[in-house]
């Protein structure tokens, strides 16, 4: 560890003398950005994380500029790897927009590192655990940066997303984290509204996720423990978070945008009623949490994967003049005291906003610019959605401040698929689960 | 209520009589009412409303008031019987499906079998909805077809989606009026649902008027799938007649929605409307390859299924199940 360390810091003096160097020449333009308008006007794109929404993440940043190159893909997976590619060339036949050979798709623990040499953008969409190693990584070879919420699963990860933000916000690297919901019209025009008092100052709120679920990918023959682990990755908590932080982080960042912070502490209940198959890990089936703010307001939130129930994503405030319904389907509509509508977004033409946010990356990369850089939004959402987890596992109030002082790091250091998981089941195939009232954290 | 007693009687005589195929439309020939489709393992049951077919003029002619060119020419077209269901797809009913928990449940069935466990099952859906007796939204046409496949294999009734045509001999319930009820528009609040006193949500089936055949909600609340793609130029390709046309092409938009929706104004509610799916309704979709079985913007489209009096021959069963295919 600690030899790791010397090295990261001599690497990270080197690349501070070429900036100092480039920025000399170039005046306010990022380190790299010499590099993106030399090759013919190419931006070299690379993704690490070549699952569904890796895939989508590529295909809009294509969209979002007709400069957009692929020309690099990593994965822990070949076979992933290869679906995905198989996607964009269904997508894009016969396009120069793909320039993936056998050679640059790179598979394994290490992959990343490959692929995000070759590009001047990279796409992060792995499942969260090892997006702050990514992260850390891309930044330091100076490049910018897509990545997908949540950016980590524990308070380790959140810290070092932290640090390597602010050096991202040091050499001029955009970057965009996958809250799209901030890219969204009905989201920014409310926001706005709310800013010039159309509801007075907001005093609570309730934010939802409460859906049926998602996939799983059962157990096959032949998978090592950390293989499996890491297919069906969104039952473990150190690869995906529990659904509190994987989902519903998207409801709970809006809370914070709109109210202004983050909160002071949370506390709630959960539990696994019907998650309780051979291949549902460890995670929970149901959170319920208050968020108390600094102002005093309080934010409940609430998540379930149950089937059969309703099914709810939204986020709904009440201000001391009136009220906020929101919904990721370009829904915003804002009423008074008297519960009169007095505004209602019409989004029926609203540009989608997973195709927005490549939009205005892309814009400020070619323009030479830096112009964004959501890491810290990024990380506050994903350790308020950690402090609900931790709330709900525990059953105490648990305050910010605590759990950022918390020695608390799901993700060990992994190389190989025979490497140990950081969780074993028992004899029985079951796996660790939080128990409310035993589980503690310090 | 009266025609429960029928329709077991019906099953009865439709169960017994598999021996020729002119058995099989005599028996239901002398059966064709009313019945309700059990689900073995659910208490759930779905209303099937006869609807006896002929020949009508399917489109509508120029003068009508907010028609659009592609409802012609008007011309004639025959369908043959068919029954209905009553309402809209409900979530409640859909859910059996997606969560395929009553699967392994036995009962009587009818004569077509095919085996439950090939037909493959959809994801969760991400919408907001509050289930009971709601019609199903943002589903795809493969999705809303598959799960006449499943109510197939679990019932061994055949069901499938409606063709455009039989939508429309439905909806009018032999009225060539721009509505089932009529031309008079202001009429359209005892009827349907639509964006002037829908409050911008879907609605609960059954609550308005039904037309002639006894049919609800055929104007309005969800648009509804039926089987054919869209062409402008349908009526003209299809001519001066037609037998049960069905326009089927590979293509996945746009294919073709009937009824109008809860956001529509009275104009796309007109019986020979014709509205079609486009792109923008998975656009939201962030995963590559996009999901088969939900969009993610047509809050507004649902589906209601039919059942043809006369059974396909086994080997016709796939033709109008709608096929997968993938979207990058």
């Amino acid at each position: 560890m600690k030899n790791k360390k010397t090295i990261d810091r001599r690497s990270f003096i080197e690349h501070s003398a070429k900036i100092t160097a480039a920025g000399f020449m170039l005046s306010s333009l990022p380190a790299n950005s010499k590099k993106l308008f030399s090759i013919e006007g190419e931006i070299k794109i690379a993704v690490v994380g070549c699952g569904g929404r890796g895939t989508g993440a590529v295909s809009q940043a294509l969209e979002a500029d007709p400069d957009v190159r692929l020309v690099a893909m990593a994965d822990a997976f070949k076979d992933r790897a290869d679906d995905c590619l198989q996607s964009l060339n269904e997508k894009y036949p016969n396009s120069d927009k793909i320039n993936i050979t056998q050679e640059t798709i790179f598979t394994g623990f290490d992959a990343y590192k490959n692929a995000i040499d070759m590009a001047d953008v990279v796409i992060l969409t792995t499942p969260p655990a090892f997006r702050p190693m990514h992260f850390e990584y891309a930044i330091n070879q100076n490049k910018h940066v897509f990545m997908e919420k949540p950016v980590a699963t524990d308070v380790a990860g959140i810290r070092k997303i932290i640090k390597v933000g602010k050096e991202a916000k040091r050499k001029k690297l955009n970057v965009v984290v996958g809250l799209q919901r901030h890219y969204q019209k009905n989201y920014k025009s409310v926001k706005s509204l709310i800013d010039r008092g159309k509801i007075g100052k907001i005093i609570s709120g309730q934010v939802y996720w409460n859906s049926g679920g998602v996939w799983v990918r059962p157990r096959e023959k032949g998978q090592t423990e950390l293989e499996y682990q890491m297919r069906n990755w969104y039952y473990f908590n150190w690869l995906c978070g529990d659904h509190i932080v994987e989902q519903h982080i998207h409801n709970i960042d809006v809370a914070n945008w709109f109210i202004g912070s983050t909160p002071l502490s949370a506390q709630g209940m959960g539990g696994r009623e019907v998650r309780n198959g051979k291949d549902h890990g460890q995670i929970f089936d149901h959170h319920f949490v208050e968020f108390t703010y600094p102002e005093g307001q309080v934010i409940a939130s609430q998540c379930r994967h149950q089937k059969g129930c309703m099914n709810r994503v939204e986020e709904v405030f009440q201000g001391s003049r009136g009220s906020i319904t929101l919904n990721s389907g370009h829904y915003g509509v804002i009423k008074n005291k008297r519960n009169k509508i007095v505004y209602n977004h019409d989004g029926e033409k609203d540009i989608n906003p997973y195709q927005q946010e490549h939009n205005e990356l892309f814009a400020a990369i070619k323009s030479g610019e830096y112009r964004m850089n959501d890491t810290s939004r990024g990380a506050e959402a994903t350790m308020t959605a950690i402090l609900g987890r931790m709330a709900t596992y525990s059953g105490k109030v648990i305050t910010w401040n605590e759990a950022m002082e918390m020695d608390h790091n799901l993700v060990p250091e992994l190389h190989s698929f025979n490497d140990t998981a950081p969780v074993l089941p028992n004899s029985k195939g079951e796996y660790p689960v939080p128990i409310p009232g035993i589980t503690n954290y310090r | 209520m009266k025609s429960l007693k029928k329709y077991s009687h019906f099953f009865s005589t439709f169960i017994l009589g598999i021996a020729t195929i002119s058995d099989i439309s005599f028996s239901q020939q002398s059966n064709f009412t009313l019945y309700e489709q059990n689900i073995f393992g659910s208490d759930a049951k779905i209303r099937m409303v006869p609807v006896n077919g002929g020949r009508f003029t399917l489109g509508s002619p120029k003068n009508e008031k907010g028609r659009n060119k592609d409802e012609g020419p008007v011309h004639d077209v025959l369908v043959d019987d068919f029954w209905m269901a009553e309402i809209e797809v409900t979530w409640d009913l859909y859910e059996l499906f997606l969560n395929r928990t009553s699967d392994q449940a036995k009962g009587e069935k009818g004569n077509i079998q095919i085996d439950i466990d090939g037909v493959s099952g959809a994801t969760q859906p991400y919408v907001n909805y509050n289930k009971n007796g709601y019609p199903t939204i943002n589903i795809t046409q493969y999705a809303a077809s598959q799960f006449c496949k499943w109510l197939t294999a679990k019932t061994g009734n055949y069901y499938r989606l409606p063709t455009e045509a039989e939508w429309e001999y439905a909806c009018r319930g032999g009225s060539q009026k721009a509505y089932s009820f009529g031309n008079k528009s202001k009429n359209i609040t005892k009827y349907a649902w639509y964006n002037k006193n829908s409050d911008g949500k879907t609605h609960k089936g059954g609550q308005k008027l039904p037309n002639a055949h006894g049919l609800y909600d055929m104007h309005g609340n969800v648009a509804e799938w039926v089987l054919d793609s869209y062409s402008p130029e349908t009526y003209i390709v299809w001519g001066k007649g037609a037998n049960n046309p069905v326009k089927k092409n590979q293509a996945l938009y746009p294919r073709v929605v009937r009824g109008g929706s809860y956001k529509d104004d009275l104009n796309k509610l007109r019986s020979a409307s014709r509205g079609y799916s486009t792109h923008r309704w998975k656009q939201r979709d962030p995963q590559v390859p996009k999901s088969l079985w939900w969009h993610v913007d047509a809050t507004h489209i649902g589906f209601r299924i039919v059942r043809p009096r006369i059974e396909p021959k086994k080997e016709d069963l796939n033709k109008m199940w709608v096929r997968p295919k993938k979207e990058y």
